[in-house]
């Protein structure tokens, strides 16, 4: 059973065709690549399968369950994290705060507990900071654990981000150019971060990037988009020489030596 | 991660302490009847002034319209007390519970529909509302002549003192801090910092959107029911636009999410009006209104993040959870990429 299954998604802005007829089947524990040139459609495909935007047509279903219409928290809850292109952290909060705040629905106490710092709230606290913690740890951003988010090196935002994502335990992580920005040297270790965070946490993993080199080692299928379209899907060697997918990002009657 | 030991102690016996100095001032009449009239508003306008902080500075809903609650909490403690009460403890309780309540009710009703908008389009819903509610309190005799329209409603007993305003008000404190510091106040804030992240992250934004609102109302309201049994006369015009102002001044001033600068800014802004009114002599007040605009477009200019600009000090300040070698020194604090 796949665990993301999405069958002919459509979304047109006024009369711009966004997104046209787009499908994909995500298994579990696969790394995927959605690529394709500026403006092809990638973020919208992610902003829809989150529930940001309304879906023209099209189904989205989740673990075989229709996740269309659903409010995008609603859909983050059932198990569909993502990142954001432009790092949208909460800023102003600590590392911590970041992260705590994501483990939110699994808090068992009231807003009663809450005012009063009863003794369930303080056990509970206490569970929610470990559990935190474990997981900045993994991510190698414990020591900064009480920095406030915005004060962080970039590279450790872009990993703040997917580490905030995964507090929700996710089956399913949707990640939105995770290596934008980064040099060489970040972006090799970006690709084994992701290959170590599908085999730590079991996740699926969708990923939009422009970076070869992170698709190219990383993915083991890639879809390409163009204008809303799928032109092309296949391994990434396949992808590599396929003439449609050159001609998409480099134009037409261009030959590769 | 090890609490500190019995903070909650340290903190009661430090407004003990507090409490205890106003108090001897007070007794030996260091503090006059004038100046204890001054503190005890600037008291009722710190409780007022948190409720708009929830609202504002942790959710980020820009709200000028935090007097209507206000308000609301005031006229209907006052008619409870007016018309039932008479001086009557249990039916002060009772009037102080429903002047809560009645904000609470209030800011979910109004909440509900125009929580919906963003900032600037929020601000201007909420201050159509503060003007309505005016409005309705400046007519309000045509309906229930108790509550004494335009002419205000005069008649109320004078059942709160020093004591219990100073009660309420490190009861607001606490559970305004603890609010914040738990769950809920962490979706609360994770709004105002983002609040399309905090929604793909699987907060319910409606709904703590809602949840502050109505808690910010609540504590607006308990400060006007606080007042209507300080100050034996209710007038429209204390509960109009002009004191929402007041209390958006105070918030942002104070900081924006920093309950330190919220409390510390309320009670420096009611002395500072008071206080005015003796350096400048009878024939100057009015220079009051250039003077306080002036220092309003200083602080701004010098401090645009409000004086405490998001921090808290002492008991305020979130629990530290790392173990002490762990935490980051000023050196390596902005130390390259890590691991």
């Amino acid at each position: 059973m796949p665990v993301l299954e999405v069958r002919g998604l459509s979304k047109d802005f006024g009369g711009l065709k966004a997104v046209n007829n787009f499908n994909l089947t995500l298994e579990e524990g696969e790394i995927v690549g959605l690529i394709g040139p500026n403006g092809a459609g990638k973020t919208t495909v992610f902003n829809l399968i989150t529930g940001i935007f309304p879906v023209t047509s099209g189904e989205i279903r989740f673990l075989d369950r229709s996740i269309l219409g659903l409010k995008p928290y609603k859909i983050a809850q059932l198990g569909i994290a993502r990142t954001f292109q432009n790092i949208r952290l909460f800023k102003q909060c600590s590392v911590l705060d970041n992260v705590r705040t994501v483990f939110h629905p699994k808090i068992k106490y009231g807003l009663v507990d809450a005012i009063l710092h009863t003794r369930r709230y303080h056990a509970e606290e206490e569970r929610v900071t470990a559990m935190s913690m474990a997981l900045l740890e993994t991510m190698s951003l414990a020591d900064r654990a009480e920095m406030q988010a915005m004060n962080l090196p970039y590279g450790d935002q872009r990993r703040l981000e997917i580490a905030r994502a995964l507090a929700g335990e996710p089956k399913v992580l949707l990640l939105d150019e995770p290596a934008a920005g980064m040099n060489p040297s970040e972006v090799g270790k970006l690709v084994e971060l992701i290959r170590f965070i599908r085999n730590h946490f079991q996740v699926t993993i969708l990923l939009i990037e422009h970076q070869m080199g992170v698709v190219m080692n990383v993915c083991e299928r890639l879809e390409v988009l163009d204008f809303g379209e799928t032109i092309a899907a296949g391994r990434p060697e396949e992808i590599r020489d396929n003439p449609k997918v050159l001609e998409a990002y480099l134009g037409k009657g261009v030959t590769v030596a | 991660m090890k609490r500190k030991y019995n903070q909650t102690l340290v903190i009661l016996i430090g407004a003990a302490v507090v409490y205890g100095l106003l108090k001897a001032l007070i007794l030996t009449g260091m503090i006059g009847d004038y100046w204890q009239l001054i503190l005890d508003e600037a008291l009722i306008t710190t409780i007022g002034a948190l409720g708009l902080s929830i609202i504002y500075g942790f959710n980020g809903q820009f709200s000028l319209g935090q007097a209507a609650f206000y308000g609301m909490g005031a006229y209907t403690a006052g008619a409870i007390t007016k018309a039932y009460g008479h001086g009557n403890w249990v039916w002060f309780a009772g009037a102080l519970i429903a002047g809560t309540l009645a904000g609470a009710v209030v800011s979910y009703l109004i909440g509900r529909p125009i929580l919906r908008l963003r900032s600037d389009y929020l601000g201007i819903a909420t201050l159509g509302f503060g003007i309505i509610v005016t409005v309705l309190l400046n007519n309000a005799d045509k309906v229930i002549p108790i509550l004494g329209g335009a002419i205000g409603m005069t008649g109320l007993r004078h059942m709160v003192g020093f004591d219990l305003l100073f009660l309420f008000t490190v009861g607001s404190i606490f559970v305004v801090r603890n609010f914040i510091q738990s769950s809920p106040g962490r979706a609360v804030v994770s709004i105002r910092e983002d609040e399309i992240a905090a929604d793909a992250m699987g907060i319910d934004t409606t709904r703590y959107k809602t949840m502050a609102f109505v808690l910010g109302g609540a504590l607006s309201g308990l400060a006007g029911a606080l007042y209507a049994h300080r100050y034996p006369y209710l007038n429209p015009s204390s509960f109009d636009w002009l004191q929402s102002v007041n209390f958006l001044l105070i918030v942002v001033l104070g900081g924006l999410g920093s309950i330190t600068g919220t409390v510390v800014t309320a009670i420096g802004w009611v002395f500072l009006l008071e206080g005015l009114r003796f350096v400048l002599g009878q024939q100057f007040i009015d220079f009051r209104g250039v003077i306080y605009a002036v220092l309003l477009v200083v602080v701004i200019l010098l401090r645009p993040q409000g004086l405490f600009g998001g921090k808290e000090i002492g008991f305020l300040r979130p629990p530290s959870v790392l173990k002490p070698a762990l935490r980051p020194g000023k050196e390596n604090s902005h130390a390259g990429i890590g691991g």
